[in-house]
């Protein structure tokens, strides 16, 4: 599924301010610290992936970059400007478009209908015939196969439901799209349309943010990948160069962890150690914490 | 048999929603459109099949029974009848999509024919001022238990049966105590309720146009479709349709109009059917509506005013309610305790799901509540005939009432092992 190295698109203008960068971000829920001093920088024609473990803060940080929960400290810049995401219609204001897990699409509208839900196109009665051919002329745009537009979304798959949530969504002409677990809960050629998906996103120019847990997904698409633990930043690595160990070390906090223990275990017969020392933050790994994580 | 012949694969370029080959073509003719809809009922998306079976099976039963039934003078006494509790249904369409319910309707409309007979009759205002004051007692209604759902989020089935108990003390309290007050015979109400008929020429005219306007807004339609380069039904088909429908509706206007006619109250009730049918499927309002029925957080989310489209649904449940009591009131030459209570609550709920309004949603059309009625009264008005008293009609409207429901369940049941849930 990985594509070549040699074809993927560097990003187009390194030099300039990127599309979208936090930094300093700081998230409260009362006396919780969801997330804490956060820097990220998206540019165009750029996947990052945000990955870490559960309750790393991966989902409060979608949520700060949707305008759910505006942040409690530090600064958002868009081209290099300073913005507030105070609200959800604000961040889709300025570009920024997410993709929710659960997709918010309503089961019982057809395809078109769920494209355009709350954006119908009609001067005075909705005008079907533009709204479907928008659509249509969308989707192939995407290079996504549905069938017909329809039918109502309930009978969609996975993977279909997930592409008509990505194409509603570049509707608005977002520059930084935001996809959270594209891919949780889809089989194995579902995954891979997606995945075809998010290239074709960064084909656009557009900036793409990904969470995910899953660390092939990353490795398949991703330019960078950003590590969260505990609400920080624990490191971010070049998806290509850097081992899934070294990830997974970042991840878990922990050169010694359940997963590289685990791959070591099963490499023992061909005397093939693995374990390559973290990044980053490795040391203040605190092996009684990793566990309690799993548990969620 | 003639020789294997390969078919030569389709020169002229398919249209841009039936790429995909394994797609079935748009209707050609109408045999196409009724297999079409068969199959959709097969996988659970029953539509007017069940409520088109019911009444044919109904009518059946009843003209055997009693051969009065089908005749002329008792269809047109169905077609007054039908109209208040149909109104009310209507109404009950709106909640129902929303996902919510109304329980109390019956006694607003109660409350509103209290109103208007006490306004017209015991303090003699005109006709408009009455009207006025139980249009907007439906409104203010509404308004309210919209408001009362948003802000404290009590669950609008408990907010509608206390609205059932309080609005039927409102009532009582109206009337001052007396039993009826009856409106006056020759009033304009009461003559739109019983005397007033469409004129034979003038109601083959509206068939006509009915009839017509069918076969305009959907060949209009499929010719925009074509030029878009979309997949459109063929002229042969919709004209088809078109006479099809001419010829019910000029057989309907001649059947009744050999004793009094079509009723005008009838066809200002169809008119309000269509008006919300359109308001429904062809306005960004009425999809808003079918998507806070299916999935209200996904309807926020796509920046629709969730709590507005609720406080308009509950307005018109309540309002078409007030209005359904006016005309029960006209029709009765009167309003009195009881206007409004017994049956009349479940009897609209009963039609609007007979009708195929889903219970769960975002499901169902403005006929919905037309066909449902069709049901409801038939089934009154057959009981009545047989001189069986309301408690037969009772028993047989509450089975009725919960097949119609069992089989929502079971096609939302089928439809989600079809992947259409």
């Amino acid at each position: 599924m990985s594509a070549p190295v040699a074809e993927r698109a560097t990003p187009a203008d390194a030099a300039g301010p990127p599309l979208l960068s936090l930094q300093g971000i700081s998230k409260n829920f009362g006396a919780v610290a969801a997330l804490t001093d956060i820097d990220l920088d998206v540019r165009a024609g750029e996947v990052v992936a945000i990955v870490g473990d559960n309750g790393a803060g991966k989902s409060t940080l979608v949520k700060v970059l949707a305008g759910v929960h505006p942040a409690t400290q530090g600064r958002v810049l868009v081209d290099g400007e300073e913005v507030t995401l105070g609200s959800p219609v604000a961040a889709q204001r300025l570009g920024i478009a997410t993709v929710f897990q659960d997709l918010a699409l309503c089961e019982n509208l057809d395809v078109t209908a769920n494209l355009f839900l709350g954006h119908e196109i009609r001067p005075f009665a909705l005008d079907d015939v533009a709204m479907e051919v928008r659509s249509w002329e969308l989707l192939k745009e995407l290079s996504a196969r549905l069938p017909q537009l329809t039918l109502p979304v309930a009978s969609l798959s996975g993977g279909q439901r997930q592409t008509v949530a990505i194409a509603r969504s570049l509707l608005g002409d977002p520059r930084v799209i935001v996809l959270d677990e594209p891919t949780a809960a889809l089989g194995v050629a579902q995954t891979a349309e997606v995945l075809n998906l998010v290239e074709r996103l960064r084909e656009r120019g557009l900036g793409v943010v990904m969470i995910s847990h899953n660390m092939e997904d990353v490795r398949a698409v991703a330019d960078r990948v950003a590590v969260l633990r505990l609400g920080r930043n624990n490191g971010e690595f070049d998806a290509q160069a850097a081992s899934s160990e070294e990830i997974v070390a970042a991840i878990t906090g922990a050169s010694d962890n359940v997963v590289s223990r685990r791959s070591a275990r099963r490499s023992a017969a061909a005397g093939d150690a693995t374990g390559t020392p973290g990044a980053t933050g490795a040391a203040d790994a605190a092996p009684t914490l990793e566990k309690k994580e799993e548990e969620h | 048999m003639a020789q294997d012949t390969v078919v030569p694969p389709e020169s002229t370029p398919r249209a841009l929603d039936r790429e995909d080959e394994r797609l079935a073509a748009p209707p050609q003719t109408l045999m196409d459109g009724v297999r079409a809809s068969l199959a959709r009922a097969r996988g659970g998306d029953l539509g007017v099949i069940p409520v088109v079976a019911g009444i044919v099976v109904i009518w059946t039963v009843f003209q055997v029974l009693n051969p009065v039934f089908l005749s002329s003078t008792n269809l047109v006494n169905l077609a007054f009848d039908m109209v208040p509790v149909g109104m009310i249904a209507l109404g009950i369409v709106w909640v129902l999509l929303v996902g919510q319910i109304d329980l109390s309707v019956g006694s607003v409309s109660g409350v509103s024919a209290a109103l208007m007979a006490t306004v017209l009759v015991l303090d003699e205002q005109p006709l408009v001022l009455a009207l006025g004051a139980s249009i907007l007692l439906g409104v203010v209604v509404g308004w309210a238990y919209g408001q009362i759902f948003n802000r404290a989020g009590v669950p609008s089935f408990v907010i509608s049966l206390a609205g059932l108990l309080a609005f039927l003390g409102v009532q009582l309290w109206i009337l001052r105590g007396q039993n009826a007050i009856n409106l006056e015979y020759d009033s304009a109400l009461v003559s739109f309720a019983q005397l007033w008929f469409v004129p034979a020429p003038l109601a083959y005219v509206l068939a006509v146009l009915a009839a017509g306007g069918l076969l305009a807004v959907s060949a209009s339609r499929a010719r925009r479709r074509h030029a878009a380069g979309l997949s459109a039904p063929s002229m042969r088909y919709l004209v088809t349709r078109s006479v099809l429908l001419l010829v019910v509706l000029a057989f309907v206007v001649s059947y009744l109009g050999r004793t009094r006619g079509l009723p005008w109250m009838f066809v200002f009730f169809v008119g309000v059917v269509l008006v919300m049918h359109y308001v429904l499927t062809r306005t960004a309002f009425g999809r808003s509506v079918y998507a806070v029925g299916g999935n209200a957080e996904a309807a926020r989310r796509a920046g629709i005013n969730v709590r507005r489209v609720y406080t308009t649904a509950f307005v018109m449940c309540s309002t078409l309610a007030a209005v359904g009591g006016v005309l029960a009131a006209s029709r009765l030459a009167a309003a009195n305790q009881s206007t409004g209570t017994a049956d009349v609550n479940l009897n609209a709920i009963a039609a609007a799901v007979i009708g195929g309004v889903s219970l769960f949603g975002g499901r169902g059309t403005a006929f919905a509540a037309l066909l449902g009625i069709v049901v409801i009264q038939s089934i009154s008005s057959g009981l009545t005939l047989l001189n069986l008293d309301s408690s037969y009609r009772f028993m047989v409207t509450g089975v009725v009432l919960l097949l119609a429901v069992a089989l929502d369940s079971v096609a939302r049941r089928s439809r989600m092992a079809s992947g259409r849930a």
